[in-house]
């Protein structure tokens, strides 16, 4: 049974990670519902979270082939009651939509969403959220006519108090038993 | 995001290890990026490299020409040839082969013999110049963009655009190609690099932050599988080429013998046990022996060593072992529950966890289990070996060939095959008495790998026998590598084994295709005269009368020698598991 996975993969900050991680969901025609890719805590550490949907197996072998990478640390996987993650949105509006107020009003008090920026033709609407808060606020906006709008990959955080320092000296840990 | 230049990503990996260039910027001597190279190669152990110059590589040429006496540069005829003869010569040394080449079609010739390496886990570097910094992505001439193209073949690769990097980024290629589970690293590196000086200092490299060679092994999975080992009636070993890889073979032995554990080989696998131990049951796969494949499906417990359950080993999987337990032993993780899942799964070098589990395993002999296997290589013998290795009539067989081969060398050559019927004949008839002696495309099925990698081979065994059988397809693929034996008149046998067919696509067509022998029947040249054009003697053989003395004198002759055999137009290689049939429902006719 397919369900969602986020992948959480720790890396060295290296030219080509990147295109290394995607060709390994590309072999195995499996579609990238979305991507982002920051600095971690350990700062020349970067950390990327990957969305999926595929059966758990199949997850489990892209993980492990992930970390076979040379300047992959580690990678996990973690369905969502795993996680606590968040997505954020912008939406550009036209400025007339300022005609509106009361209206606009209620439905940025609703969806705890705020007014970025405002230009002499629009205005710029952001909301944090999961996918579906976001896209319930763009219906509501459609009817004011939505410009443009853009929904950025999930950044996630695993519930388990958990350090990705604790994991790096586990790693040379095992190193040294190897050697001895 | 990514803005940190390579050379300080290369060397932060290894901070405490590679800190010349923040600290010790003038220790060591100024050289070129060039001379670099070949000092690296050369700090690294290397005394052979095979390439082909060209324009993006011409300063490490140069340098090459000046440490001639040092390392021995190997001039092949085609990028491919330089590839796999390095990955002829990793496989007899179980050292690491290098390949040079220049930049484009240079570095694009390597292409399938690196995804050959990756697949075969065989460890190698290949390097390969590349137009100068400030020409990169203008799509300049000769200028491709090999990093990318083999992102999905290499096990690391690298591009160098500063000299300075160049010691720490062959350091670590070295310890990538060879640590773990083995495979081909390729180094690029700009012309510019080439030509300006750095502070050369070596340092070897013996950690990466990130990569975890050598697994720890748990051992409470050791004992879980010592206990389902110790109570099996019907127990079965698989091994591949992790035994070999892993210098395990004194280890595997003590392990099967003490538990009396029958045991059969992938072809990479072969020559890890000798032929003739009792406990070798032969060969695995489609066309493997009758009895390992038969009783897959009947033992009960399946002990994996080493091996990674290839489809052409399995048939089809979901039919495949299921009455049994599966041990899966092997240094890549990834490997584990990627075909078939493990009961246990032990991630491990085998050197390691083999002792640990014999330890902990009764003496055991199974002889009645033993014996099943016994009688179905009766019916085997009688059915097909007989046939196929001493025939009294008709055309030559391959067969009668390779055993004859094997039986002249007294077991004991390297036997390099490339892909093919005559591979699978000759993985099943040659015997071997050492390790490391059996060289083959596995993962890959390359044809035209054979005759590279066989005078890869010899370069790195010289005072050993290296036979190349070759089909008359595949030798045609590679055949300009005839001038690199002319050149290196190196002492190498090569047997070609000419049905005028694409012998085993064409057994494919009769059996599945109704006949329609679709672009198989191949118009074949003089392959005598073309040997004799290159200097190498050679022969053709038609009949059976006299084959025996014609394979003894060329394995008499002082030099390369070409023996061409016309073999059967229309044989087929059995016994034979159809695809998608399972490993229990393979044919002996």
């Amino acid at each position: 049974m397919k369900e969602q996975f986020t992948i959480s993969v720790f890396t060295e900050n290296r030219i080509g990670i990147l295109s290394h991680i995607s060709i390994i969901f590309t072999r195995r025609h499996i579609n990238i519902d979305s991507i982002t890719a920051s600095e971690t805590e350990a700062h020349d550490i970067y950390r990327y979270t990957i969305v999926v949907t595929e059966t758990r197996d199949m997850v489990r072998k892209v993980v492990k082939q992930i970390e076979k990478q040379i300047e992959v640390f580690q990678a996990y996987y973690h369905t969502l009651d795993e996680i606590i993650y968040q997505e954020i949105a912008l939406y550009k509006l036209p400025i007339k939509v300022i005609k509106k107020g009361a209206e606009l009003e209620k439905i940025m008090r609703q969806h705890h969403a705020r007014i970025l920026s405002v230009e002499e033709e629009f205005l710029i609407v952001e909301k944090s959220g999961h996918k579906e808060e976001t896209q319930e606020l763009l219906e509501q906006l459609e009817p004011f006519g939505v410009i443009e709008f853009v929904r950025s990959g999930r950044v996630a955080i695993i519930k388990p108090m958990w350090r990705f320092n604790e994991s790096l000296h586990e790693m040379e840990k095992q190193k040294q038993e190897t050697l001895v | 995001m990514k803005e940190a230049v390579m050379s300080k990503a290369a060397l932060s990996d290894n901070s405490e290890d590679y800190n010349f260039f923040e600290s010790d910027k003038d220790k060591g001597i100024r050289i070129t990026g060039s001379e670099a190279v070949v000092r690296s190669l050369l700090a690294e152990g290397v005394n052979t490299i095979f390439g082909y110059p060209g324009g993006a590589i011409m300063p490490v040429y140069d340098e090459l020409y000046k440490y001639q006496d040092q390392l021995h540069h190997v001039l092949t005829r085609h990028e491919q040839g330089a590839v796999h003869a390095a990955q002829g010569y990793a496989r007899v040394s179980g050292n690491i082969g290098v390949c040079i080449a220049t930049s484009g079609p240079g570095a694009t010739n390597l292409i399938t013999g690196i995804a050959d390496a990756y697949i075969d886990s065989t460890p190698i570097v290949c390097i390969t110049g590349q137009v100068g910094s400030h020409l990169l992505g203008t799509d300049a001439f000769q200028e491709t963009d090999v990093i990318g193209i083999t992102m999905p073949v290499t096990k690391w690769n690298i591009q160098v655009t500063k000299s300075e990097d160049i010691p720490v980024v062959f350091a670590k290629a070295f310890y990538i190609a060879k640590s773990g589970r083995p495979g081909p690293v390729l180094i690029d590196i700009t012309k510019d690099a080439q030509f300006s000086e750095l502070n050369f200092e070596y340092k070897k490299c013996t950690n990466i932050r990130s990569y975890i060679p050598i697994p720890v092994i748990k051992i409470n999975k050791i004992e879980e599988a010592a206990e389902i080992i110790n109570n099996a009636e019907k127990p079965f070993v698989l091994f591949g080429q992790g035994v070999i890889l892993g210098k395990a073979e004194e280890e595997f032995k003590q392990f099967i013998e003490k538990g009396g554990l029958p045991a059969a080989w992938t072809i990479l696998g072969l020559s890890a046990l000798e032929s003739s131990h009792p406990l070798n049951m032969g060969m695995l796969g489609m066309h493997g022996n009758y009895a390992p494949n038969k009783l897959t499906n009947e033992c009960d417990v399946l002990i994996a060593v080493g091996m990674r359950f290839d489809d052409r080993v399995t048939g089809d999987v979901s039919r495949y072992a299921k009455q049994a337990k599966i041990i899966h032993i092997d240094i890549d993780t990834a490997e584990i529950n990627k075909i078939i899942k493990a009961t246990i799964g032990i991630h491990a070098d085998v050197k390691e966890a083999l002792p640990m589990l014999t330890k902990l395993i009764d003496k055991k002999t199974h002889i009645k289990w033993i014996e099943e296997f016994y009688k179905l290589q009766q019916i085997e013998d009688e059915k097909i070996i007989q046939n196929d290795i001493f025939p009294t009539q008709g055309e030559i067989t391959m067969g009668e060939v390779v055993h004859l081969i094997s039986e002249k060398t007294d077991d004991n050559a390297v036997i390099v095959s490339d892909v093919g019927q005559h591979q699978m004949i000759t993985c099943r008839y040659t015997k071997f008495k050492q390790s490391k002696s059996n060289i083959t495309s596995g993962g890959l099925g390359t044809m035209g790998f054979g005759l590279p990698a066989a005078y890869g081979a010899k370069l790195a065994a010289p005072d050993r026998t290296v036979v190349a059988i070759i089909g008359d397809g595949g030798f045609q693929m590679t055949i300009q590598e005839l001038g690199t034996i002319l050149q290196t008149k190196v002492n190498l046998k090569i047997v070609v084994l000419n049905n005028n067919f694409l012998g085993m696509v064409r057994q494919w067509q009769e059996m599945f295709f109704d006949k329609r022998y679709a672009s198989t029947v191949m118009d074949n040249p003089d392959f005598v005269a073309i040997a004799q054009g290159y200097g190498i003697k050679s022969k053709k053989i038609e009949t059976r009368d006299n084959l025996s003395m014609d394979i003894q004198e060329m394995l008499d002759y002082d030099g390369a020698y070409l023996l061409e055999v016309i073999v059967a137009k229309e044989d087929n290689v059995f016994p034979m598991i159809p695809t998608g049939s399972s490993v229990a429902e393979i044919r002996l006719d």
